[in-house]
């Protein structure tokens, strides 16, 4: 387990809950455990939210995934304030439904729809960052496959949008380490400034070598949490 | 007034579950099966005015029913 970051830990993050979130403890104990930070939660009611660098929106089924996974949520009240964190620049962090959440709330383009394979994929899989490291972070979703029109694909490619790719263990991005029908087998995409990153994968549940064998999780947490 | 709402994936948008049923039919051997497509139907009741209504079911299809990122949606009033 890595210590605390002195530099990380005066970042202030809230994590937002809505009913039927489930891995906002994760976040929580995470955020605390490696980077030294405390985050409250915010309740999905707020129309006023806290002073804050960084906001998680972690994973679950909020409202019990009803009308489509992250539609319900994406019409909290908390979104408001969410939008206009979003507008001065704030930082954002979406991690499945929270990922989900962010495309129902146009603050990130394109959908996440039904898996090609229709299953629930729930398995450990390599994606490639930014900086083309391969990391072992864990899916667990049915709506993951990454929608956006052609042309709208031009723009996330030519503005550097696309965050993170499924890939095989070597790196390579390619049909067969696509484990939802992703197009170009996004895993995850920024905004255009950087600041909002919406990602299906679950970088809090990889960051213990005892706990499914991956800590990359951290590095994901960290280079987030590095942009602000 | 009453509205049906018919949402579905744009004709561009893979939908696996449509495959899938298209896939089934041919192979239990019934031939001429060419597309199938699926759509989710909402049926609401709305007071107000006619007009009223009109604007709000408008609304309630365009913010709430339909992700106009990947679906489209047909609304069709009910009991004419």
């Amino acid at each position: 387990m890595s210590s605390a970051n002195p530099t990380l830990s005066s970042i202030r993050v809230g994590v937002v809950q809505f009913p039927g979130s489930n891995c906002d403890d994760d976040c929580v104990d995470v955020l605390n455990r490696h980077f030294g930070i405390v985050a409250p939660k915010i309740w999905h009611t707020e129309r006023v939210i806290p002073k804050l660098d960084a906001l998680v929106i972690p994973g679950g089924f909020s409202f019990g995934d009803y009308l489509r996974s992250g539609a319900l949520a994406a019409r909290s009240p908390v979104i408001e304030p969410i939008r206009s964190f979003a507008q001065k620049g704030g930082a954002i962090l979406g991690i499945c439904n929270g990922f989900q959440i962010l495309t129902e709330s146009n603050l990130l383009p394109g959908a996440l729809l039904q898996n090609q394979g229709m299953k629930f994929v729930c398995k450990m899989t390599r994606i490639k960052s930014p900086n083309g490291n391969v990391l072992s972070v864990p899916i667990a979703h049915g709506e993951g496959r990454y929608w956006i029109q052609e042309t709208e694909l031009r723009t996330l490619e030519d503005h550097e949008m696309i965050a993170y790719q499924y890939c095989s263990d070597e790196g390579a991005i390619d049909y067969n380490n696509n484990p939802n029908g992703s197009v170009a087998n996004i895993a995850g995409i920024y905004s255009k400034n950087k600041k909002i990153l919406g990602m299906m994968p679950h970088p809090e549940r990889a960051t213990d070598q005892v706990m499914g064998g991956s800590d990359d999780g951290i590095q994901v947490l960290r280079d987030f949490l590095g942009k602000i | 007034m009453d509205f049906e709402v018919l949402v579905q994936l744009k004709g561009e948008v893979l939908d696996p579950e449509a495959r899938a049923i298209k896939d089934t039919l041919l192979s239990h051997g019934i031939s001429g099966v060419q597309a199938v497509e699926i759509a989710k139907r909402y049926v609401i009741s709305l007071s107000g005015t006619d007009s009223e209504s009109e604007e709000k079911i408008q609304k309630i299809a365009d913010k709430y029913l339909a992700n106009p990122v990947s679906q489209t949606y047909q609304i069709n009033r009910l009991g004419q």
